[in-house]
């Protein structure tokens, strides 16, 4: 068994890799710090890196035209977690989503999530995604942010066949390994990062 | 797809391929990088062990399919899902129109399935007056292009930037510029907006897991996720082989399945769904979900004593990436629907002879596909007991019949092989090769000069060649093979020479005649099989400790082509097998057995020396060592190729086959080859000496082409002999 800091450090490497941006963090507050402070820094034209540039048909347009300021997503929160969270965000800004994210398909600057585990030999978030919300706010968000307690990280998937069959063994489950952004080199073999999912993914590994 | 009517039909497509510039350097480029990646990918995984473990667990699932059906469908069923099984390709679409136009759906989203393609489900569903948009990337691009996947993986690898540029630039009706990253980003704003609208969603499936009713899914786009999260149906459909026991099972196969696809350790999403998931546009927050098994013949398949084992692929489309010539032609010429080896093979299954038997003949018989299969399936042989059957079925060509019934025929094969020797006289000019090519050749073969049928056979030289061995340490039986012992009989002199002294007795049967490879290329494999029960008796095993042969070819396929021309069981089979056993290739003979060093031979002369790995030999035979060992033991100064164990084009009777495409694949070796700047280049296969000698001189290239016999036989000590 592998000890924890040479997972950590795997995982970071692993993920890395594939372009996700690897931070430690020691606390929750300071994970929520730095979900906020990415969010205040990030560019202010929301939609320069999904194209917004670029001109399109109408109807892809017209989708463009729901999305109005800085918005953060962060279903499936503990209460008190969303409070101080809230705070922080109005605090700077950042309009904090309420209701479903079915009426943002156009887009989110960031989706906040919680890793359920970590595969250190290839850097792989583990997310249990059965909540409709969970799994949009990893799918329409430009930055996917995830925290990932670095208890939880093992070395291989095969580590976790036990507890993924019995997730698997639930009707309604939808469990996602995530690797890196969205990625595709459907053109050309060149490497473009950021296609239908996340133009980009945080992972914020906290210490206990 | 395939359309032509006949070879020559075929052939024509062929060249329009050979002559895109922008998908030979497109594919040039993947060819070179892929084994990199995919190297990179596997570090520190034991690749072989990795294989045979997927091998073992899905012939493990296939004996079981119909159980594994049973067991998923209970397990999906009582989470909510609809299971399906269609019996053949018209029954799927059936089923997934009905599902459309029950649940009153009318704009539909698809991520990437190869089992929709093998159906053509789109066609139907669009017939069907449904709107179906592919969000793939690549598939989509070949769906606005009304095209066809040029790659499993990989659909639009058959197109340039430029050309997307263009498509784009008609969908959004605004210029777009011809730069990757933005052409990308125009599809994720595009293609959002039809996820939003869509009120069904149709997915494939990478696994279906018995033992939960659960389905994984791979991909790197994301796309496959919003498709199975947005509209309120969800149809999966996937072939019937895709059933596997446990989570584990589907595990171990993911851990090959990206590495051998694209050179990822992952891809960015793994996805698993038991059942209808929440779904706020469903009806009561759920999704409507239904998995379709598509059987098209995989039940029977799967009981088939030879080709099972295809139901044992797990799509990763690295046949095709590997394959030289897939390299020339690319997916719309090497493959139906289904494409690279697996897709030669898949095609005759599910597509029928008429789309499969022109195919069936391109395979250059290197190894390549089988060597970096995931699977462990052992393509080249199938494709060859395709090409087989479907010459039972129609009628053999008189070409293919009648090379069968020379080569059947040892005296008849030799008394023709002494008259061509006459008869060439007029067109070599006195010289070894055949300055005007024969009327039998076409203006193609041109490119590459061709050796003549030597004077003087090897047969003929052997009573006065033979060597006398008074106290032997080994004694061999040699195998020349046809090519040795009729057109380059100095290779085997040279053979002889460089056993000098060493202690090696050497016979060399009469009775013996060509190993039978070509038959079996051409689909002749009664006429295989009867030339491999006369040579198995002219070699007398019994009284030898090694049948030698210089050919890597013959080596290959004395080793392994013999035993599997007979049913398990019988006389010959054994016979086979104990023939097989005695069987080493010259190189493996002089390195391992004779353990040959740097004192055999005189002092190093330094000649910067290249390898060319012939297929049978580093494939065929899993030698890679061996000939290198020697080469730098007789003291030259070696220097590596790139890609030296990238076949040289020969292939025995396919360069005269398809003659464009071997030129092609030459044209890069030797390029390869020159950038070594090697003086000499040398390997273990006559037939490879005749195509890169050949084409070295055609294109006026100084470089010495030489058997691995005779270097060695150069660098011999005099004092040793």
């Amino acid at each position: 068994m592998p000890s924890r800091e040479t997972l950590v450090t795997e995982f970071t490497a692993r993920a890395e890799e594939v372009s996700a941006v690897v931070s430690t963090v020691a606390s929750i507050d300071a994970a929520l710090d730095h979900v906020v402070d990415l969010c205040v820094g990030k560019d202010a034209c929301q939609w320069l890196l999904a194209g917004c540039e670029a001109p399109l048909s109408a109807p892809a347009e017209n989708l463009c035209a729901t999305v109005a300021a800085k918005v953060l997503a962060a279903p499936g929160l503990a209460e008190d977690l969303r409070d101080r969270l809230a705070q922080r965000c109005r605090a700077n800004g950042i309009h904090l989503v309420e209701g479903s994210l079915r009426q943002r398909l156009g887009g989110i600057d960031i989706g906040l999530t919680f890793a359920d585990a970590g595969i250190a030999e290839t850097g792989t978030l583990v997310i249990d995604s059965s909540d409709e919300e969970t799994r949009l706010a990893t799918m329409i968000s430009e930055v996917h942010v995830a925290i990932l307690p670095a208890g939880k990280i093992v070395a291989t998937a095969d580590d976790l066949a036990v507890p993924l069959g019995q997730a698997l063994a639930r009707p309604g489950n939808f469990t996602a390994f995530i690797t890196g952004a969205s990625r595709t080199a459907d053109i050309e073999r060149v490497l473009a990062i950021g296609v239908h999912g996340p133009l980009a993914l945080h992972i914020l590994i906290l210490e206990d | 797809m395939q359309t032509a009517r006949d070879l020559k039909g075929y052939k024509k497509e062929i060249q329009g391929a050979l002559e895109n510039d922008f998908l030979r350097s497109a594919m040039d480029k993947f060819a070179v990088a892929y084994p990199a990646s995919r190297a990179r990918a596997f570090a520190g995984i034991d690749v072989p062990s990795l294989v045979a473990e997927i091998a073992a667990i899905k012939d493990a699932n296939l004996a079981r399919l119909d159980q594994l059906l049973a067991e998923f469908t209970r397990h999906a069923e009582a989470c909510g899902v609809k299971v399906h099984l269609a019996e053949d390709a018209e029954a799927a679409n059936r089923i997934i129109a009905e599902i459309a136009h029950a649940g009153g759906a009318h704009r539909i989203v698809k991520s990437k399935s190869m089992t929709a393609e093998e159906t053509l489900l789109n066609h139907h569903l669009e017939a069907e007056g449904l709107e179906v948009v592919e969000t793939d990337l690549g598939e989509w691009i070949i769906q606005l292009r009304h095209e066809g996947p040029s790659h499993m993986v990989m659909p639009a690898i058959h197109l340039s930037r430029h050309q997307v540029a263009d498509l784009f630039s008609e969908v959004t009706r605004t210029r777009q510029d011809a730069e990757i990253e933005r052409l990308v980003k125009v599809s994720r704003r595009e293609l959002r907006a039809r996820y939003v609208e869509a009120d069904m969603g149709i997915t494939g499936a990478n696994f279906a897991i018995a033992d939960t009713g659960a389905i994984g899914i791979t991909t790197n786009e994301g796309n496959a996720r919003l498709v199975a999260t947005l509209p309120r149906i969800h149809v999966a459909l996937m072939g019937i082989d895709k059933l596997v026991s446990t989570l584990t099972d589907a595990l171990r196969i993911n851990r090959a399945l990206p590495r051998n696809a694209t050179g990822q350790k992952i891809t960015s999403y793994v996805t698993w769904i038991t059942g209808p998931v929440a779904c706020a546009a469903g009806p009561e927050g759920r999704k409507e979900m239904h998995i379709v098994f598509l059987d098209n013949g995989r039940r029977a398949l799967a009981r088939d004593p030879i080709f099972a084992q295809v139901l044992r692929c797990v799509r990763c489309g690295a046949c095709a990436n590997v394959c030289p010539v897939y390299r020339m032609v690319g997916g719309h010429q090497y493959g139906h629907i289904y494409i690279g080896a697996i897709g030669l093979i898949l095609t005759y299954f599910f597509h029928g002879r008429d789309k499969a038997r022109n195919l069936v003949q391109n395979c250059i018989n290197c190894g390549a596909c089988k060597a970096v299969c995931a699977a462990g399936i052992d393509l080249p042989h199938l494709i060859k007991e395709i090409h087989t059957r479907i010459q039972d079925e129609t009628g053999h060509p008189l070409q293919s019949s009648m090379l069968a019934k020379v080569l059947a025929n040892r005296g008849l094969f030799h008394r023709l092989l002494r008259a061509a020797r006459v008869a060439q006289k007029p067109i070599t000019g006195g010289t070894p090769y055949l300055r005007h090519l024969p009327m039998i050749f076409s203006k193609e073969q041109n490119f590459r000069v061709l050796p003549a049928i030597a004077e003087v056979p090897f047969r003929d030289r052997w009573p006065v060649l033979r060597p006398r061995v008074e106290r032997p340490r080994w004694r061999v039986a040699l195998f020349s093979g046809c090519v040795q012992d009729f057109v380059h009989p100095e290779q085997l002199e040279a053979g002889l020479k460089s056993m000098e002294g060493l202690g090696v007795r050497v016979e060399f049967p009469m009775g013996q005649s060509c190993c039978g490879l070509p038959a079996q290329m051409m689909g002749e494999k009664e006429a295989a099989r009867r030339v491999a029960i006369q040579n198995m008796a002219a070699m007398a095993t019994e009284r030898c400790d090694y049948i030698v042969t210089l050919c890597a070819s013959c080596a290959s396929h004395l080793t392994h082509g013999y035993p599997k021309l007979f049913t398990e069981g019988t006389e010959e089979k054994r016979l086979a097998q104990a023939f097989s056993a005695k069987v080493i290739t010259f190189s493996r003979f002089l390195s391992e057995v004779v353990k040959i060093g740097p004192e055999h031979f005189g002092p190093a002369v330094g000649v910067k020396t290249t390898y060319h790995a012939p297929c049978h030999l580093c494939r065929g035979l899993e030698e890679h060592e061996a000939p290198k060992a020697l080469i730098k033991a007789a003291g030259m100064d070696f220097a590596p190729a790139a890609e030296e164990e990238t076949c040289c084009g020969f292939g025995g009777t396919y360069s005269s086959k398809f003659p464009t495409i071997s030129a092609q694949i030459l044209e890069l070796k030797l390029a390869d080859i020159e950038r070594t700047g090697a003086a000499v280049l040398v390997t273990e296969c006559p037939g490879c000496v005749m195509q890169l000698r050949g084409g070295a001189k055609r294109a006026g290239m100084p470089l010495k082409v030489l058997h691995l016999a005779e270097a060695l036989a150069e660098a011999r000590a005099p004092a040793d002999k």
